[in-house]
C-alpha cells in the first residue's frame, strides 16, 4: 500500500505524519496517536462512538480515510476541555449522568458539541435528530436530553441548576 | 471541576451528608474527557496483536487443525489451537464444559479453533486465512425441539438428550387450583433471543512475564475473580501468580459476569510468546461470543376467582441455551424460582428444560432468568382480568405479599414496596381517568392504548457460585497521614455506579466531603477480592462492607480524638472536619485526629465485610431451591402509553411512568439512571432486538441489523423512586439496576392490546407481526387474534 505524507491541524496543532492510503482516520488517531478517547463501538458506521469534528461538524472517524482531512481542522473528544476544566457538554454528561459506562459518550460529547455550536438554543427535536446516529445502551438517552439542554444553556452563559432533575414529561 | 459541580458542598462544622443525594460519578471525569482507559486503550509499542480463527461449521469433529503455513508467515509470533489447552472453563463449577480454543469437537458456527499473535492486525490476519481446518461435520440443531427430538446427536457426552438440566416443582395443589378458579386460562408464548450489545466491545491485554512465572491480564469483564480463577485453571498457573487487572469497562448487562474465552485465548497466546498481546475483538465476534437470553418457549396456565386472586399457575418453559454451559443451570432455575417472591402465590407447578443447541452460548443478562416468565405472567394476569371483567390494577392489588415473609418456596421478603409503586403509576398515569375516558385521538390510521405490569429482582444471590467460606465482600479503607481516605474493593465499575457508592457511604459515615475518598475498584494486586458486579450485588453486600469499613474507621478516629481530647470516645461527637468532646467544645480538626489516630501504628487499614444470613440463602423443598435466595427483593411497576400505526404496524412508545422500589437511593441519579435504562433494555427486547441465524450463522451481528433503540425511537421515561426501607440493606438500600426491565414487555404488550385488540405472545413486537395480525384481524374479524 502507497503511503502518503499527511497534514492537518489536530486538537488545534499542526499535525504532520505519513500513513498508507488506507488508514481509517479512527485508527490513525487512535493506534498511531495514541488519541484513545475516540471509540471503537462497530465494525464500521453503525454507532457513532468514534465521532470527531472535521472542521466543526461531526463526522465517523471510522468511514473517514485519514487522507480525507488533508489541510482540514479535525477535533477529538480530547480537545473538548479548556485548561483542564471540563466544556459546557462534558459538564453536562457528568452532572447529568448522560455518560454511564462511557462507551459512548466521547462519541455523543462530539456530536452535541458540533450541534451547540451551530444551534445555541437547540429544541428537544434538535436533540434528538443531532444525535440519531449514536447509540447508547445504558441511560435510555433520558439523561443524554438533560445534558445537552445543561451544556446548552451553560454556553449561553445561564446557570443551569445541577440537579434534581428537570420534569422529564418535557423530554421530546 | 468548578464549584457548582462539586458532589457536596461542605459545610464548616457539619457533617457533610453524601447518602440520598444526586451524586455525579466519582469517574464521571475521566468519561467524559477521554481520559478513561478501557482495555482496548492500553497501548504498548511491543504488544503483539491477536485474532482468532473461529469454526465455520456448526457441529463438527475436528480430525485436523494445520496451522503451519500460518506459523511460517513473517511476523508471525505465536499460534495456539486446542492442543495448547485441555482443560475447560465455565462459570459453574458443576458445568464446565468449554475449551478457550475446540477440541476434538466445535458445537456452533464462530467457536474458537486457533488463534494468532503477530507483529500488527493485519499480519495476523491474514494468518488466520492459512489456517486449515479437516473435520467430519455432524448434525446440527438451531431449536431446542430440533435438539431434543429422539435419535438426535448429543452436544456433549455427559448431557444426553440435550438437556443441559431440566427442572421441576410442585408447590401446593395445582389441579385442586384450577378447579378452585373462576376462569382458567393456558397460553403459549414465545420470546426471541437478544444480546447485550454493549457498547465496550470484548478486548484483553495480556502480558506473561517467563522470568518471574508472573501473568498480568487487564480485560473487559464483570468478575475479575472469576476471570483469575479460569486464568489459573485453564493455564494450570498457581493462582498467586497471576494478576487481574479491570480497566474502564463499557457496560455488560450480564455477557462479562463470566469468564470468555477471549481473555483465556490472550493468555495462552501472551505466555507461549513470553510478552503482551493485544486482543481486539470485531462487533460480530463479539456478538457471538454471546452469552445474551435464551429464546424461550413457554406454556402458562393460569386460574383466577372472580375477585382477582391468583388460585393457581402451571409454567412450564424450554430455553434454548446455546453450545455449552455457561449459566443455563442457574438461568432454567431462575425462570421457577422467581415466579415467586412478587405476589402471595400458594399452588405452583413448574416445569422447566434448559437445551444444549448449535447456536452461540446463552448466559446471565440483565433480569436474568425472570425475563421470559414475568412477560408471559404478566400477560396472563391481564387477559385473565378482562375475562373476569376486572381492572388489571385491581387484579394485582389483590395477590399482594405482606412483607416479612418467606414464600412457599423458601424466598426471604423482608421489604415490599409494590403497592407504593402501583400506587404511584396508576396516579401519575392518569391510569383509572383514561381507562375510563379513553385516550386522545391519535389521529386517522392510529390508536393509543394504555398497558401495566409489574415486575421484581434479587439484590444479590446469597449464596455465591464459588462457595468457599469467606465473607461475600470485603473492603479496606486505608487511611494516611494527609487524612485521605483510599477505599479498595473488589467490585467491578463498569459504568453502574458502584465505585461512586463506596465513595459515598465511606463519605458519609465519616461525615466528610466525598473530595476526601478516592476509590480504586478490581486489581488483584491491590484490592480484596469480591464476587463481582452481578444479579444487582453490589450496592447491598458491598456497600454493607463499606459500611462496616467506615464504622470501624470511625470507631479508630472517635478513640484518637477521646485521647487528644482526654474525654470519653462516647461523649466524642463527629462532625466530619470537627471531632469534640460535646457542644461546648471547640473541638480538633480532622487532620489533628488523624494523625494522633497513626500515631505509634502509622499509616491505618480499616477493613469491613459482609455475610449474608442463612434465612436468606433459599430452600430445599426442590433440587435447585437454593437459587433464588437473595437478602432482599427490588419491586417496580409500570404504565406504558403507545400509539399503534395501522397502516405500519409500527408501534410507538409515548409515555412510560415507572416506580421502583430500591429500598433507599444511596445515590438518586444513579438509582434513576439504571431504572431509565432498565425500561428502555426492556424496550429494546420487547420491540425490536432480536439475534436472528441463517443455518446456525448469527446474522444480527452488527449495530444496524441488531436493532437497539435510538434516541429517535425512544420514550419520554417518568421515574419515581420508592423507598422501602429494607432491614438489611445499607441505609436500607436493595437493588435498582434490573428489576424494572421485565416489567416493561408485558407492559407494552397489555398496551397494544388495549390499542387494537390483539393479544401478541411472541416477541419482539416488530412492524411486521403487528401488521399481519391487524390484516388478519381486519379479514377475518376475530378478536385476540394472536401473532
Amino acid at each position: 500500500m502507497a503511503k502518503r505524507l499527511i497534514s492537518f491541524t489536530l486538537n488545534g496543532k499542526q499535525h504532520d505524519g505519513v500513513a498508507p492510503d488506507n488508514t481509517l482516520l479512527l485508527d490513525y488517531l487512535r493506534e498511531g496517536l495514541k488519541l484513545t478517547g475516540t471509540k471503537t463501538g462497530c465494525d464500521g458506521g453503525e454507532c457513532g462512538a468514534c465521532t470527531v469534528l472535521v472542521d466543526g461538524r461531526p463526522q465517523l472517524s471510522c468511514l473517514t480515510l485519514v487522507g480525507q482531512v488533508e489541510g482540514k481542522t479535525v477535533e477529538t473528544v480530547e480537545a473538548m476541555s479548556v485548561n483542564g476544566r471540563l466544556s459546557p457538554v462534558q459538564e453536562g454528561f457528568h452532572v447529568k449522568l448522560g455518560s454511564q459506562c462511557g462507551a459512548c459518550t466521547p462519541g455523543f460529547i462530539v456530536a452535541a458539541e458540533g450541534l451547540l455550536r451551530e444551534n445555541p438554543t437547540p429544541t428537544d427535536d434538535d436533540i434528538k435528530w443531532a444525535l440519531g446516529s449514536n447509540i447508547c445502551r445504558c441511560t435510555g438517552y433520558i439523561k443524554i436530553y438533560e445534558a445537552v439542554r445543561y451544556a446548552a444553556a451553560k454556553m449561553r452563559g445561564e446557570e443551569p441548576a445541577p440537579y434534581p432533575p428537570t420534569d422529564y414529561s418535557k423530554v421530546a | 471541576m468548578n464549584e457548582q459541580v462539586k458532589p457536596v458542598a461542605p459545610a464548616a462544622a457539619d457533617p457533610v451528608k453524601s447518602v440520598g443525594e444526586y451524586v455525579p460519578m466519582v469517574d464521571g471525569p475521566e468519561k467524559v474527557t477521554g481520559r478513561a482507559r478501557y482495555a482496548a486503550d492500553i497501548l504498548d509499542a511491543e504488544a503483539l496483536e491477536a485474532a482468532i480463527f473461529r469454526s465455520p461449521y456448526s457441529h463438527a469433529e475436528i480430525l485436523e487443525v494445520d496451522t503451519s503455513e500460518a506459523e511460517a508467515m513473517e511476523g508471525v509470533r505465536a499460534v495456539v489451537t486446542g492442543a495448547d489447552c485441555d482443560e475447560t472453563f465455565g462459570v459453574l463449577p458443576i458445568a464446565r464444559s468449554e475449551h478457550p480454543l475446540a477440541r476434538d469437537r466445535v458445537r456452533y458456527k464462530g467457536e474458537p479453533i486457533a488463534a494468532v499473535a503477530a507483529d500488527n492486525i493485519h499480519i495476523a490476519k491474514a494468518a488466520l486465512k492459512k489456517i486449515k481446518v479437516k473435520v467430519r461435520e455432524l448434525p446440527a440443531y438451531f431449536r431446542a425441539r430440533d435438539a431434543r427430538a429422539e435419535g438426535a446427536t448429543d452436544l456433549h457426552e455427559h448431557r444426553t438428550g440435550n438437556i443441559e438440566r431440566d427442572a421441576f416443582f410442585e408447590l401446593g395443589d395445582v389441579d385442586q387450583a384450577f378447579k378452585d378458579a373462576d376462569l382458567v386460562l393456558e397460553e403459549e408464548f414465545h420470546m426471541s433471543e437478544v444480546c447485550q450489545a454493549q457498547m465496550e466491545m470484548h478486548s484483553a491485554v495480556v502480558e506473561y512475564d517467563p522470568q518471574r512465572d508472573r501473568l498480568t491480564c487487564w480485560c473487559s469483564t464483570q468478575v475479575p475473580y472469576y476471570v483469575h480463577l479460569m486464568l489459573a485453571k485453564t493455564l494450570k498457573m498457581d493462582q498467586g501468580k497471576i494478576r487481574v487487572v479491570k480497566p474502564f469497562v463499557g457496560g455488560g448487562f450480564g455477557c462479562r459476569t463470566e469468564t470468555l474465552n477471549v481473555e483465556l485465548i490472550t493468555a495462552l497466546l501472551a505466555r507461549k510468546i513470553g510478552g503482551r498481546v493485544r486482543m481486539l475483538i470485531s462487533r460480530e465476534e463479539t456478538f457471538i461470543t454471546h452469552r445474551g437470553r435464551p429464546e424461550t418457549d413457554v406454556r402458562i396456565k393460569m386460574g383466577m376467582k372472580k375477585d382477582g386472586t391468583i388460585t393457581g399457575v402451571e409454567f412450564e418453559n424450554d430455553q434454548r441455551g446455546g453450545a455449552h454451559s455457561s449459566y443455563g443451570i442457574v438461568t432454567i432455575l431462575y425462570a421457577g424460582s422467581l415466579l415467586y417472591a412478587i405476589y402471595d402465590l400458594r399452588n405452583v407447578k413448574y416445569i422447566g428444560r434448559r437445551v444444549l443447541t448449535n447456536t452461540p452460548p446463552c448466559g446471565a443478562f440483565r433480569g436474568h432468568g425472570t425475563v421470559a416468565t414475568r412477560i408471559a405472567f404478566e400477560s396472563m394476569v391481564d387477559m385473565l382480568a378482562e375475562g373476569l371483567g376486572l381492572d388489571p390494577i385491581e387484579a394485582r392489588r389483590k395477590n399482594y405479599l405482606e412483607a416479612p415473609t418467606f414464600t412457599d418456596n423458601d424466598l426471604m421478603v423482608n421489604s415490599y414496596g409494590l403497592p407504593e409503586c402501583v400506587d404511584w403509576v396508576e396516579k401519575a398515569s392518569g391510569w383509572a381517568e383514561k381507562r375510563k375516558n379513553g385516550l386522545p385521538d391519535p389521529g386517522p390510521g392510529k390508536k393509543k392504548g394504555l398497558g401495566f405490569a409489574c415486575s421484581h429482582y434479587i439484590s444479590g444471590a446469597s449464596k455465591p457460585v464459588n462457595w468457599t467460606g469467606e465473607p461475600h465482600a470485603t473492603v479496606n479503607l486505608k487511611l494516611d497521614w494527609d487524612g485521605s481516605i483510599t477505599a479498595l474493593t473488589g467490585a467491578a465499575e463498569i459504568g453502574q455506579g458502584s465505585s461512586t457508592v463506596v465513595a459515598q457511604i465511606t463519605a458519609d459515615v465519616l461525615g466528610l466531603d466525598m473530595s476526601r475518598v478516592r476509590v480504586i475498584s478490581a486489581d488483584s494486586e491491590v484490592t480484596p477480592k469480591d464476587n463481582g458486579s452481578y444479579s444487582s450485588r453490589v450496592t447491598f453486600y458491598v456497600g454493607n462492607a463499606t459500611l462496616d469499613a467506615a464504622q470501624n474507621l470511625r470507631r479508630i478516629l472517635v478513640e484518637a480524638a477521646a485521647r487528644k481530647l482526654e474525654a470519653n470516645p462516647e461523649d466524642i461527637e463527629v462532625l466530619g472536619e470537627i471531632y469534640r468532646a460535646g457542644s461546648q467544645d471547640q473541638g480538633i480538626p480532622y487532620n489533628e485526629v488523624v494523625m494522633e489516630a497513626l500515631r505509634d501504628t502509622g499509616t491505618i487499614t480499616a477493613k469491613g465485610i459482609y455475610n449474608t444470613i442463612p434465612e436468606s440463602w433459599g430452600g430445599k423443598k426442590y433440587r435447585g431451591a437454593a437459587i433464588g435466595g437473595t437478602m432482599g427483593f427490588s419491586y417496580a411497576a409500570q404504565v406504558v402509553e403507545v400509539t399503534v400505526d395501522e397502516y405500519t404496524g409500527q408501534v410507538d412508545v409515548d409515555n412510560v411512568w415507572v416506580a421502583h422500589d430500591c429500598g433507599k437511593a444511596i445515590n438518586r441519579l444513579t438509582v434513576e439512571g439504571q431504572i431509565e435504562g432498565s425500561v428502555w433494555m426492556g424496550m429494546g427486547q420487547a420491540l425490536s432486538e432480536e439475534t436472528s441465524y441463517h443455518d446456525g450463522l448469527m446474522v444480527a451481528n452488527n449495530m444496524l441489523d441488531y436493532r437497539v433503540p435510538t434516541i429517535a425511537d425512544s420514550p419520554p421515561i417518568h421515574t419515581h423512586i420508592v423507598e422501602s426501607n429494607d432491614p438489611y440493606g445499607p441505609y436500607g438500600a436493595k437493588e435498582a439496576g434490573e428489576g424494572s426491565l421485565s416489567g416493561f414487555i408485558p407492559a407494552v404488550a397489555n398496551a397494544i392490546y388495549d390499542a387494537v385488540g390483539i393479544r401478541f405472545k411472541d416477541t419482539p413486537i416488530t412492524p411486521d407481526k403487528v401488521f399481519l395480525a391487524m390484516e388478519k384481524k381486519a379479514r377475518f374479524g376475530k378478536k385476540d387474534q394472536a401473532a
